[in-house]
């Protein structure tokens, strides 16, 4: 009997539940990469044009391009990763960021065909689960020793909400700052944070789970949207027809419907 | 001594290229000048800090498991073997959002156990303990897999041979079994720290992100993006190096035990 060495090699299960993991991941991407409106008037051989835009602006983009004569396809990320994947040559023909700082920031790096138009404004409000166990009573005191969450300072939502306490004059200590608002709003929705702060848009979007609290400070720091044609646009008419139908009346009032800000 | 064909060969090169170009991609670009700037950063410092300490935790708590449970695995005969077996491979299929989401809804305040917890004051999310929890959850299998495959290939006989001469079952597994798969040890628990290290998604869905407390590399390079790409890039390759070192340790201890 001799000793043998065990061989150190995956067995072939672990290969398999390997290469299920990176199908799994593929097809996570497919979906969430982006989704495309089939634009029920599209002309025949017309160009879409494709937007790439805030992630909170998901819900009213789709809904909107159901009703646009253009073929939009859509890309929604945070801001700043878009503007990451447009300066490594993302075929981008529309930008829609959630503040101005990104938008010019794209602006300087020469990604802009012309002037950056602002679409919408958005501002804080403060959010608990809906059967509030914490008894907040508001953006006051009563969230002191409290699970709160916001967004860290360097997201959009993050900086406004430290502009947001300094002039309410609080002294804000989260248990978590977040990467997105997304993730505020999960972790109030599910219950593991007493309050959060999100913008009015998403408290709307998460209906009656939530429970909704004005910030009066807020309205002094609100978030605007902007939105600008590209550089590198494939189709620049398409992307002009697509800003200034989402500029006109019927995008506006859809965005205040929304619950966005509109002028 | 076989030789492989010849045209394995290219699917090889092409298998490096896949696996080897965007990570020098990464490297070139890294500004390494950046790299002392961002090592005096309290949140990377912290982040680093964090991320080393909760890796261990998580290892050690794999190890400790996962070693007794691959023995299991590879030497029960019973009905319910191959469904555990599938059911401990399962969190690697998972994307690790709904690892971190599948945690939530068990540990989390208003979870399954989470709430009887609560009920005494013990609160997991957002505290460090929910990183190593959500290490462990997708760590775990990667060595309980590596290890199960080499104890099953591992020889019988040693194992009846030393219980023949009178060695309990625990004298057997220690002193016959585990010495046989150090190799796959050495490996199951290198793959299981480097995906720890990794771990992003599990994370920030069920433990939060606070500075020293839940805020792990990854999620400080994916934060950092936010506002200084090149600063986020300069992260990523830190932790690049130190799994590389990882990786490269286990690598010269398998090398080793299998000339033993």
């Amino acid at each position: 009997m001799t000793l043998r060495p065990a061989h150190p090699a995956l067995p072939i299960r672990a290969a398999a539940a390997l290469a299920a993991t990176a199908a799994l991941a593929l097809t996570a991407c497919g979906s969430a990469g982006g989704s495309s409106a089939d634009g029920s008037g599209a002309s025949d051989g017309a160009q879409p044009v494709t937007v790439f835009a805030a992630a909170s602006l998901t819900a009213p983009f789709e809904e909107f391009a159901d009703s646009t004569a253009v073929q939009e396809s859509f890309s929604f990320d945070g801001s700043s990763g878009l503007v990451e994947q447009i300066k490594q040559g993302a075929p981008a023909d529309v930008l829609v960021t959630a503040d101005e700082r990104t938008m010019r920031a794209a602006e300087k790096a020469g990604l802009l065909d012309g002037e950056p138009q602002q679409i919408a404004t958005n501002e804080l409000v403060l959010v608990t689960p809906a059967d509030n166990p914490a008894g907040i009573t508001g953006f006051d005191d009563s969230l002191n020793g409290t699970r709160l969450v916001v967004c860290e300072k360097s997201v959009p939502c993050g900086a406004a909400s430290l502009k947001v306490a300094d002039t309410a004059g609080l002294d804000l200590r989260p248990v978590s700052e977040e990467t997105s608002v997304t993730n505020v709003l999960g972790a109030v929705t599910s219950g593991e944070a007493d309050a959060g702060l999100v913008y009015r848009t998403d408290a709307k979007n998460a209906g009656d789970t939530v429970k909704t609290f004005p910030i009066p400070a807020a309205s002094e720091h609100p978030s605007t949207y902007w939105v600008a044609v590209t550089a590198e646009a494939k189709n620049p008419s398409a992307a002009r027809a697509f800003i200034s139908d989402l500029t006109g009346e019927k995008g506006q009032n859809l965005l205040r419907s929304y619950g966005f800000g509109v002028q | 001594m076989t030789r492989p064909p010849a045209w394995a060969w290219a699917p090889f090169a092409l298998a490096l290229g896949i696996l080897v170009i965007p990570l020098a991609g990464l490297l070139a670009t890294v500004s390494w000048s950046q790299i002392p700037e961002l090592l005096a950063r309290p949140t990377a410092r912290d982040a680093l800090g964090l991320s080393i300490r909760t890796c261990l935790a998580s290892t050690v708590v794999v190890m400790l498991l996962g070693i007794p449970a691959a023995h299991i695995l590879a030497r029960s005969r019973a009905w319910w073997t191959p469904w555990a077996r599938t059911l401990v491979t399962v969190p690697m299929v998972l994307p690790p959002v709904v690892a971190g989401m599948a945690l939530l809804v068990t540990l989390g305040r208003r979870g399954l156990i989470g709430e009887k917890l609560d009920a005494f004051g013990l609160q997991i999310g957002f505290t460090t303990i929910a990183v190593v929890i959500a290490q462990v959850f997708v760590s775990l299998p990667f060595l309980i897999v590596a290890l199960e495959g080499a104890i099953r290939a591992s020889d019988r006989r040693l194992e009846r041979a030393a219980a023949l001469l009178g060695a309990g079952p625990t004298r057997t597994f220690l002193r016959v079994t585990l010495p046989t798969v150090l190799p796959a040890i050495a490996s199951g628990t290198a793959l299981a720290f480097a995906r720890s290290l990794g771990e992003f998604g599990a994370t920030i869905t069920f433990a939060g992100s606070l500075q020293g407390v839940t805020r792990t590399v990854p999620l400080e390079i994916y934060l950092l993006r936010e506002s200084d790409s090149e600063l986020s890039m300069a992260l990523a390759a830190i932790l690049l190096g130190v799994a590389a070192v990882v990786v490269g340790i286990s690598m010269r201890l398998q090398v080793r035990s299998s000339h033993d």
